[in-house]
């Protein structure tokens, strides 16, 4: 009842006019402050990651026998002390950052390929096979999957490959019914209409009509997958069986940083908060970018 | 009602049954079957062995031997702890567990709703704001970082509560544990709770109640938290699967004997049927509680018909 | 006697992230004992949102000023538990969309006992017993039953049905009915509307009907307001105002409504244009945009609602149309 007729010619229609979504996406994610502040902070920790060998003079896997469970320390460039086995916190905690974010992107990649391929394919073809196919997708949703993750790992070896894929596998779910859904509204709208009557095959239909109009969602989606890849991973190290010695990961470094807490609680803190904070910088950027690409839904 | 419950028992069936299939399948796909740690065994003893767990049989009839067995509750012995099988070992840890898990889901979901409906209530207040950033860290924050931090806080510095331990289940020793085991769920069922709730105020029909001139009190209990629930409800299967996976690390960072400790213990030491035996009881937990949650919700929406 | 309902400059601002909608502004009028008020306006011309208003219901961004009397005392601003006491028993409404404004999750029996039982302080069974005579009062069959049922067991029509049953448990001496039967079919409309007009002859209730469809009004009311943009363009007898309607809106609504006297090929007219912005209202005549008449002095010069008969009023700047 108080429905506002905009009148035409006002002040937003002209700002709006000739640009994309996209642009307009961006636009908004800019003003989001949490967001924003989250994309620099992530972003330093992946350079820092990157390129942590050469922001600490001490190797990795370098144990120094005279700092044994040393306390932060600036003058020896333990910034975040040293673990049980004397080895820097600092450089380590990068390095299980490397490791994180990889598990974080390359089973995210995984479970991107997986799934959309699967929830177009369910959305597209529709009837019986989109029927048969998603009652799959939800008798996979009650298996407990983190224990036949860890079944995996148990039968076949602590891999690192087989713990990526592995992750990767068993978080397409969500990703394949986002992308069914996008699909079967898309199946409606005209221009794919016009591309089945012009005679276009099945498979270009959904290469070049549907699956890059099913990009929204999907990069939304994206961005909330990779901290809970990197949450499994990490809660599977934590256990000590993911990532082993010498290699290490956040999860393994809380996991013996809690063991020793009460002694060098530093080996705790630093690690925790780094995963912390990861985890936060995801979740505000994929809710950043779910607002600016769907401002209706708030 | 019955029939709809038995229908929803059948169709739980295949997930059931495709559970057990993945763990049989991948024990026998494992390299080097179960004995690989034992490999210098002569062959004649390996031989037995093999026998001894039927082995020896071809696939198929191994697959319906193992099938059988579970049915009738049979996983089998345990290949680490020689003096017990993987069943009795269940049944050992199980009542603590289910006194953890338990515990965890009834305050996730009673502090969740009641901190949900508070901030909906006062949307964009100091106290919403309060509730969604506390709920937001709550979510964000895994349990096995969650658990040391308490830990270290309320056990170490403080020293209110004893550090680790179960000390039989007493309320001092379950307090962190509890506590680390529901916050993530807490914050998720108060975040959903929320904006179910702020959906529902909008609603035209609680401008009905609001014009009928009813308290405000029975407005919002009775006539908001029943719809606003239904969403919740529908979060619970999902909630109980991430308490169990959680109680996994919560039963090992404070060395509480159930399930989830032998699970740990098992995985570290490839002793495959308790891992598998754990794995299969919990599939079966999860579908059960979802079915619970399926018939819970049927009586809550009297939109679901029972046919 | 005193009126039941007097509202004075009432006005109504919402506080949108765009800016401030001005959705009622400065609206004043009466609705005797026993009247029949009907109350015509495009949707967004605020005819809503005054009984929104009166019945403390605005969204938490709106907010409402001036004065509303109900039975001579001021009831704008009360507190919700003294406001309770009235709404829902001296005065309720009802409301436009039957299938989203009863409850789905609770029995019929439950969403009307509970009014007598705030109300009254009735006992569970004697407000059931209540509510089954009030159900076949508005005409539901086998009420005893059907009143364990869910509100998606009942039709539109029947819906409405129950709710206009649920406002009149507490024999209130105002009910607001706004556009009752707009989401019903037409069919289902007559009946309706029949049902209001009945219950009216048979109780004294003053009923406000808020609608856009001028028949509706036609048939069932005394008196009628025309909004545009949030004020009074023009109030009088319905009879009146049908023959000669002195505002150029009115009569633009008039001749954009189907006539069963006319013949069957006649052309339906239509106002062009749209309404004005409620965040930017012209400081003229609202209607200015879109008047055939329009002068000078209308751009400028906002016209007040002015005496123009012995019941007649219009905000209009030309002596006659």
């Amino acid at each position: 009842m108080t429905d506002t007729a905009i009148p035409p010619g006002t002040a937003p229609t002209e700002e709006f006019a000739g640009r994309s979504l996209w642009a307009d996406a961006w636009r908004r994610l800019m003003r989001n402050r949490a967001a924003m502040a989250s994309i620099v902070i992530l972003a330093a920790i992946a350079l820092a990651s990157i390129f942590a060998p050469w922001l600490s003079p001490h190797p990795y896997d370098e144990i120094y026998w005279d700092q044994i469970d040393a306390p932060p320390n600036f003058a020896l460039g333990h910034y975040f002390g040293t673990d049980s086995n004397g080895r820097d916190l600092f450089v380590r905690t990068l390095y299980g950052g490397r490791m994180s974010l990889m598990v974080g992107l390359v089973a995210t990649l995984v479970s991107l390929v997986i799934g959309v391929a699967y929830g177009a394919t369910a959305g597209f073809i529709g009837g019986r096979v989109d029927a048969v196919m998603m009652r799959f997708v939800d008798v996979l949703y009650s298996l407990p999957f983190i224990f036949f993750v860890i079944l995996l790992t148990v039968m076949f070896g602590r891999h690192l490959v087989l713990i990526f894929v592995a992750i990767g596998a068993i978080s397409w779910l969500d990703m394949a019914r986002i992308v069914r859904g996008q699909t079967i509204s898309l199946k409606r709208k005209e221009f794919v209409e016009a591309a089945v009557a012009g005679g276009v095959s099945s498979f270009n239909i959904l290469r070049r009509h549907i699956i890059p109009n099913t990009l929204g969602p999907v990069v939304v989606y994206v961005t909330l997958t990779v901290p809970q890849v990197i949450l499994t991973e990490s809660f599977i190290s934590f256990l000590g069986l993911g990532v082993q010695e010498p290699n290490t990961s956040w999860g393994v470094l809380i996991s013996e940083g809690a063991r020793s807490m009460e002694t060098t609680p530093w080996a705790l803190i630093f690690p925790a908060t780094f995963l912390a904070v990861t985890l936060f910088c995801f979740n505000f950027i994929g809710d950043g970018l779910r607002d600016a690409l769907d401002p209706r839904d708030r | 009602m019955l029939r709809y419950a038995v229908k929803r028992m059948l169709g739980a069936l295949p997930t059931l049954f495709l559970i057990i299939t993945i763990a049989f399948f991948m024990m026998r796909l494992a390299p080097g079957g179960p004995f690989d740690k034992e490999r210098n065994l002569p062959a004649q003893v390996e031989a037995n062995l093999n026998k001894a767990y039927h082995l020896d049989e071809p696939l198929p009839q191994q697959y319906l031997r193992y099938v059988g067995n579970i049915l009738q509750g049979d996983f089998g012995p345990s290949f680490q702890y020689k003096d017990f099988s993987v069943t009795e070992l269940i049944w050992g840890g199980f009542p603590v567990s289910l006194r953890l898990g338990g515990l965890a889901i009834l305050f996730a979901f009673g502090i969740g709703v009641a901190l949900g409906t508070v901030a909906a209530l006062n949307q964009n207040s100091l106290t919403d704001y309060l509730v969604m950033g506390t709920a937001m860290t709550g979510i964000t924050i895994p349990n096995f970082v969650m658990a040391p931090l308490l830990t270290l806080v309320f056990g170490l510095y403080l020293s209110w509560l004893p550090v680790g331990g179960w000390g039989g289940g007493g309320i001092a020793h379950s307090v962190l544990p509890i506590v680390a085991l529901c916050l993530p769920q807490v914050a998720a069922i108060a975040r959903l709770t929320r904006g179910s709730m702020i959906e529902v105020l909008r609603s035209n029909f609680m401008r009905t109640a609001r014009a009928k001139g009813l308290p405000e009190r029975v407005t919002i209990l009775r006539h908001g938290l029943k719809a606003a629930m239904l969403p919740v409800v529908s979060y619970l299967g999902p909630a109980v699967a991430s308490i169990i996976t959680g109680s996994v690390i919560i039963e090992q960072i404070f060395g509480i004997p159930g399930i989830g400790r032998y699970f740990v213990q098992a995985a570290l030491n490839r002793d495959y049927t308790l891992v598998m035996g754990v794995t299969i009881f919990y599939g079966v937990l999860i579908i059960l509680f979802n079915l619970l949650v399926d018939l819970l919700y049927g009586l809550l929406d009297p939109k679901v018909r029972y046919d | 006697m005193e009126p039941v309902l007097s509202i004075e400059n009432l006005h109504t601002r919402f506080a949108t992230p765009d800016g401030l909608v001005e959705a009622v502004n400065g609206v004043s009028f009466t609705v005797g004992e026993g009247e029949t008020l009907g109350i015509v306006g495009e949707s967004g011309s605020g005819k809503s949102q005054i009984f929104i208003s009166v019945m403390g219901l605005l969204a938490a961004n709106g907010r409402a000023s001036g004065s509303v009397r109900f039975r001579g005392h001021e009831i704008l601003g009360l507190p919700r538990k003294q406001l309770n006491r009235i709404r829902g028993a001296r005065m309720s409404m009802i409301f436009q969309d039957p299938m989203t404004s009863l409850n789905p999750y609770l029995t019929i029996a439950r969403q009307m006992t509970e009014v007598l039982i705030a109300h009254k302080g009735s006992s569970r069974a004697e407000a059931r017993g209540e509510a089954i005579a009030m159900l076949e009062r508005v005409q539901i069959p086998e009420a005893a039953r059907r009143i364990d049922m869910y509100p998606h067991e009942f039709s539109g029509g029947m819906r409405q049905r129950v709710m206009i049953a649920m406002a009149l448990l507490c024999k209130p001496e105002l009910l607001i009915a706004d556009e009752p039967t707009t989401a019903l079919d037409v069919t289902v409309q007559a009946q309706i509307l029949e049902l209001i007009g009945a219950l009216q002859r048979a109780s004294n209730t003053a009923i406000v009907l808020i609608t856009h469809d001028l028949g509706v009004i036609a048939g069932l009311c005394d008196r009628v307001l025309v909004m545009y943009a949030g004020r009074v363009v023009e109030s009088g007898p319905v009879r009146d105002i049908f023959r000669d309607p002195q505002h150029p809106y009115t009569a633009g609504l008039l001749r954009s409504t189907p006539r069963l006297d006319e013949a069957a090929g006649a052309r339906l007219s239509t106002i062009p244009g749209q309404p004005p912005n409620l965040q930017r209202l012209p400081p003229g005549c609202a209607f200015y945009e879109r008047c055939a008449h329009r002068e000078a002095i209308c751009l400028d010069d906002r016209p007040e609602l002015r005496r123009i008969g012995e019941e007649r009023k219009k905000a209009c700047h030309l002596p006659h149309l």
